[in-house]
């Protein structure tokens, strides 16, 4: 046996040290670097906190975070609600299931970032023509070039590519409720509304609680969405907080700054996944 | 089941795929069109299919050396992620009662809580002194950062498999690493496919990890050239939704043969 777990430590080893060298280092180079004014070249010197007291003071900085998390959170629950829609009702006793399955799960396998410019084309030709022919002169301009609706362009593309994996979630999770169950229901003469507050969804509960965590975490890291459909403007009405680390990091000479911008943005977002979590997890004990 | 098909919510659900299939009509009637025939009418089937978009878009964005380079990264991101990620899995799920495998465990796992690109801007700096700013770094980091999630999965699939097989094994004296090339890994396979899909995809469509790793044009993905030439694109939509059509049809064609199965390993991988 000794042999043997001798051979458990050669296949495990290489992979914790290539993980700490290209994941850990990282992390800890992140954090040291946050406490300097490197710009990404060049000489640097420690000085303590003054990036984190800066950043507090910085208003782009607070503009991204509104920003991310306004799109965050308005595109997890809608996500949420779309996909579980969509899911009761392929789960239901409908035609042509498989197809239309297959066909709501396609912009899973698209690349976003192409979605996006698609997308992009719509929003800046189609619906403009289709407004401008029904009348509604309220949407005859870009809405990407509009700094106080391009978020709700962003929004859009988020959710109609996440919409596609958390229906398929929910749909695995709705598949796992015995038929009986709704049979049993039904002859007691509960309702629809009814049996769904009080026998799908609890059921489902741990479904919910996945795709919640899941889509907001995913939302929160926005980047390719934003790179195609307005580039973080105009202005900076959309700038995500991924694509301020992006710019100001490599481009902006703000190496440093981004880093600590960095750890702030890593200590929400585990805060808000272990957060979203518990608060999820004892719902779905109560129910 | 004896009950009857519900009509109503199948057209609901039919006019909802149209939410879908629409952008993607789109873009397959815009890249066959002349930009004379788009001022007429953007949505209408183009009276003769302009094939030339293709070949120009071909030429401009050197499409056929960017499908390579992604197919280069995703064939060999798959391949070498299943072969490493399964084996560093198989050691830490058997070991699981010795403190150091759980504590690697629980290493790779909360890893995934620490999304890309709060340590882009470290790992950009450690690749290109490393030289593996290159579509060999690429995959390299790829396969190490599949590592938080693959283990995830692996572990929670190895731990289900009686450990009776590798005993027997080892009695007729094979050595931990024969059994399990040859016990263990085969019996991998429902979750060696989730695992492949999951990361194939992943490889296939990531835009920022090539965005900022690659510093040679040459190296450049299918998403990253058509971010590339978004500025060229500008004048000429047609031209454009013929790259882009191009840039997703290889992904589709493969999802329009292997649908069920794609569908089914995503499920797995995300119940676990």
């Amino acid at each position: 046996m000794n042999k043997n777990s001798k051979a458990f430590y050669w296949m495990a080893l290489p992979a914790l040290c290539l993980f700490f060298i290209f994941h850990t280092i990282p992390v800890i180079q992140g954090i040291i670097y946050s406490f300097t004014n490197y710009k990404g070249y060049g000489d640097y010197q420690f000085i303590g906190l003054k990036n984190y007291i800066n950043l507090f003071q910085d208003d782009r900085v607070f503009a991204s975070y509104g920003f991310t998390f306004k799109f965050a959170i308005i595109s997890t629950i809608l996500v949420n609600i779309i996909s579980l829609m969509i899911a009761l009702g392929l789960n239901a006793k409908i035609k042509f299931r498989n197809t239309l399955r297959g066909i709501f799960f396609i912009p899973n396998i698209l690349s976003i970032l192409i979605v996006g410019y698609i997308f992009n084309y719509i929003f800046a030709f189609f619906v403009p023509q289709i407004a401008q022919k029904a009348g509604v002169t309220s949407l005859t301009e870009n809405i990407l070039g509009n700094p106080d609706l391009a978020w709700i362009g962003v929004v859009i593309v988020a959710v109609w590519q996440a919409v596609a994996f958390n229906t398929i979630l929910y749909l695995a999770g709705l598949q796992t409720i015995p038929g009986d169950l709704y049979e049993a229901a039904n002859l007691d003469g509960a309702g629809r509304w009814h049996t769904f507050r009080h026998i799908t969804f609890p059921l489902i509960a741990s479904f919910f609680t996945i795709n919640m965590v899941l889509a907001m975490k995913n939302f929160l890291m926005v980047f390719d969405h934003i790179i195609a459909l307005t580039g973080g403007g105009p202005g900076q009405a959309t700038e995500a907080i991924s694509l301020l680390i992006y710019r100001g990091g490599f481009q902006g000479g703000e190496f440093a700054y981004q880093a600590a911008n960095s750890v702030v943005y890593f200590i929400i977002i585990v805060a808000i996944s272990v957060f979203q979590i518990k608060i999820l997890q004892k719902r779905e004990v109560d129910m | 089941m004896s009950r009857k098909i519900n009509w109503p919510l199948t057209i609901l659900l039919i006019i909802c795929s149209l939410f879908i299939l629409f952008p993607l009509y789109l873009t397959v009637v815009t890249a066959l069109k002349t930009p004379e025939e788009m001022g007429k009418s953007l949505l209408t089937l183009p009276n003769s299919f302009h094939w030339q978009n293709f070949v120009e878009a071909v030429r401009l964005t050197n499409f056929f050396h960017s499908f390579r380079n992604s197919a280069i990264v995703t064939v060999f991101t798959v391949v070498f992620t299943l072969l490493t990620n399964s084996m560093v899995a198989y050691a830490i799920a058997r070991n699981m009662h010795r403190k150091f495998f759980k504590t690697l465990y629980y290493y790779f796992v909360s890893a995934m809580f620490v999304p890309f690109p709060i340590i882009m801007l470290p790992v950009v700096k450690e690749t290109s002194f490393l030289g593996l700013n290159n579509m060999a770094g690429l995959i390299f980091l790829y396969i190490v950062y599949g590592l938080a999630f693959n283990i995830f999965i692996y572990v929670g699939y190895i731990k289900s498999i009686p450990y009776s097989l590798e005993e027997a094994a080892y009695v007729d004296g094979a050595s931990t690493w024969k059994v399990f090339w040859k016990v263990i890994f085969p019996l991998l396979a429902p979750i060696n496919a989730t695992v492949g899909i999951l990361t194939c995809l992943w490889a296939w469509n990531d835009f920022l990890l090539p965005l900022v790793i690659l510093s040679n044009r040459d190296a450049m993905t299918l998403p990253l050239v058509q971010y590339v030439f978004q500025s060229q694109f500008t004048t000429n939509y047609n031209l454009a939704f013929a790259s882009y059509l191009m840039a997703l049809s290889p992904m589709i064609i493969v999802y329009l043969f292997a649908q069920k199965w794609i569908i089914s390993g995503v499920t797995r991988g995300a119940v676990k």
